[in-house]
């Protein structure tokens, strides 16, 4: 495919200023020395490269989508209608507040919302995404030791099963992670934990269910124990689709915790965003909170986003809120968890859990027996998914699962869906045995077949190389 | 896969070598490279600094995931291959030459493994 600078020649292009009505006056400002490389293309051009582009990528809007651990449901349109309303996109952070009440009232009803679902007393929509989220939490929990003079309190507990970005948050805000490990059936081992944690503990980091899609069922003890010894309890978000309007972070034990709104709560992702990841938190934790343009907390963290973060993504969440309400939120979580019940129960004869129990909203499921019998990886199924217009299951993840793949259906397929991939991967475990050199060749019909991974970390081409000697 | 019997093996899967002059090789085992893929960036330590034994003192990145590696001594580094912050293929294509530190002033070391016992345990892990 042609890029973007290589399409259309100097003189073309598709800005149509009008005729300047007044004055002009030359700034004194310094100025640019070279040109800007900006594309030279008609609007014709323009089209078409997006177009081509869009042929290539996969979304929702193209198929089945069931990445584990990233929520890719469903988005629907009235979200969009919604945030596209000139009342939220004409608005200005600085203008007058009694100008944008509507605006405001978006941001209270759905803290409001997401504290009700979440069980928390207070929220910030500042911070961008899931990370950043984690990162805003953690920002609390030291906030809060050190308030109280608890500066002994340099580690964090994170199980060996969790998301990266949980000991990279720790990390970054400059706390020593340990990592306890997961017991047999997949949960935190309770007699690890209680040696892990210390007068020296923080916090700890956990997602219910686990990363595994399991419910922990002793999290009423995981979460004792942190508080027992003077700890907080984080939670992240990330599998709160299993369990919105069901169970309650709050109710569980946990202080802080984050929300994706950009995947439970249904606003595009994947893109590279917007997102945003609020942060909820107990009262205790309130006067800590980032400061926003309704005040500043007493003991604020500070900023750490500009006014109130993605405010249209905030916009399409509020959207799905209502749409769904009261009933309907728990009735998501509820067909979320079905659907990956009955895929799971549809292909464990074939392919072996890494778990054999009731699943939560996701799956994991381990290749390692096929690839010893066969030679067929989980890298080699899924990339003959693609094939068949069917994005893979996250793979090779979590890291105490070998040969992992984790199918997370979501709750915005139908059965009829279901059914014809379940029908595709029984199809693909046949081929394994029969031809397994084809899969290892897999996918033949897409636009890039298999991009060089091991290339692409060691020796990463991150931008276009222009042609001509480069200042 | 290969086990060479003159070094000794961790079982966090690092291989031991121990050198005329007391100091010791360390680098990552043939099972070790071959479980984690294709690695693309290896963080090392610096000379001089400690390592513990037991602890993490470097991390390698595969295509798959980040770990940690061990050390199998308490030490001072002496030297560290700097050959492989360019080339972490070699930790692929040569386990056994591309050493990762040399650390010297050994007061402490693991419980290691020698070769047979190493390929046992290699095959317990499979099928545990």
């Amino acid at each position: 495919m042609k890029l973007i600078f290589e399409r259309g020649c100097e003189g073309q292009g598709c800005t149509l200023l009008p005729e300047c009505d007044v004055p002009a006056v030359e700034l004194d400002v310094p100025l640019r020395k070279t040109p800007l490389r900006l594309p030279h293309v008609s609007e014709n051009e323009l089209s078409r490269h997006y177009t081509e582009m869009a042929g290539q990528v996969h979304g929702v809007n193209n198929g089945f989508y069931p990445l584990g651990s990233c929520t890719m449901k469903y988005n629907p349109k009235i979200n969009e209608k919604a945030a596209a309303l000139p009342g939220f996109t004409g608005i200005h952070p600085l203008q007058p507040k009694h100008t944008a009440e509507g605006c405001l009232e978006v941001l209270e009803r759905t803290e409001q919302m997401l504290c009700e679902i979440t069980g928390m007393d207070a929220m910030t929509m500042q911070p961008a995404a899931g990370a950043h989220g984690e990162f805003t939490g953690l920002l609390l929990i030291k906030a809060y030791h050190d308030s109280r003079g608890d500066s002994r309190r340099r580690k964090i507990i994170v199980p060996d099963s969790a998301h990266g970005t949980n000991p990279a948050s720790a990390a970054m805000v400059g706390y020593e992670v340990v990592s306890v490990p997961s017991g047999a059936d997949g949960c935190v081992d309770l007699e690890k934990l209680r040696e892990a944690v210390s007068d020296e503990t923080a916090g700890l980091m956990l997602t219910n269910p686990n990363t595994v899609g399991l419910f922990d069922k002793n999290i009423l003890e995981i979460t004792s124990i942190i508080h027992d010894m003077g700890g907080l309890n984080y939670y992240d978000g990330a599998n709160l689709n299993a369990v919105m309007g069901i169970a309650r972070p709050g109710d569980m034990g946990f202080d802080v915790v984050h929300l994706n709104l950009h995947k439970t709560f249904s606003t595009p992702h994947g893109g590279g965003g917007p997102g945003s990841g609020p942060v909820g938190c107990k009262e205790f934790l309130r006067p800590f909170l980032p400061e926003s343009p309704f005040g500043r907390p007493e003991h604020s963290i500070g900023r750490v986003k500009a006014f109130h973060g993605n405010f249209l993504v905030v916009v399409r969440a509020l959207a799905y809120l209502l749409t769904l309400g009261r009933e309907g939120i728990p009735e998501a979580s509820r067909n979320a968890v079905l659907n990956a019940n009955y895929m799971m129960e549809k292909l464990k004869d074939l392919y072996p859990m890494a778990y054999d129990e009731t699943c939560m909203h996701e799956f994991v499921m381990t290749l390692e027996p096929l690839k010893r019998e066969t030679g067929v990886s989980a890298m080699d199924v899924a990339k003959a998914l693609l094939d068949y217009g069917i994005h893979p299951p996250t793979m090779y993840f979590p890291l105490i699962v070998h040969e992992a793949l984790m199918v997370e259906p979501t709750e915005t397929e139908s059965r009829e869906t279901l059914d014809e991939v379940i029908a595709v991967f029984r199809e693909i475990y046949q081929k394994a045995h029969d031809d397994p050199q084809a899969l290892h060749e897999a996918p033949v019909g897409t636009y890039v077949r298999r991009p060089d991974e091991v290339q692409a970390a060691r020796k990463p081409v991150l931008r276009y190389a222009f042609t001509e000697t480069e200042k | 896969m290969n086990h060479p019997t003159e070094l000794k093996y961790s079982k966090s899967h690092e291989w031991v070598k121990f050198q005329e002059d007391g100091s010791a090789l360390i680098g990552l085992t043939d099972y070790a490279q071959d479980a984690l893929g294709d690695l693309v960036f290896v963080n090392l330590p610096e000379a001089g600094d400690e390592v513990t034994a037991g602890e993490a003192f470097a991390d390698v990145e595969s295509v798959k995931a980040v770990s940690d590696v061990f050390s199998p001594v308490s030490g001072t580094v002496a030297e560290v291959n700097e050959e492989l912050l360019d080339a972490p293929e070699r930790l692929n294509e040569d386990p056994y030459g591309a050493w990762l530190v040399r650390v010297e002033n050994i007061t402490e070391q693991e419980e290691l493994l020698d070769a047979d016992a190493y390929i046992r345990f290699c095959e317990e892990e499979e099928n545990g």
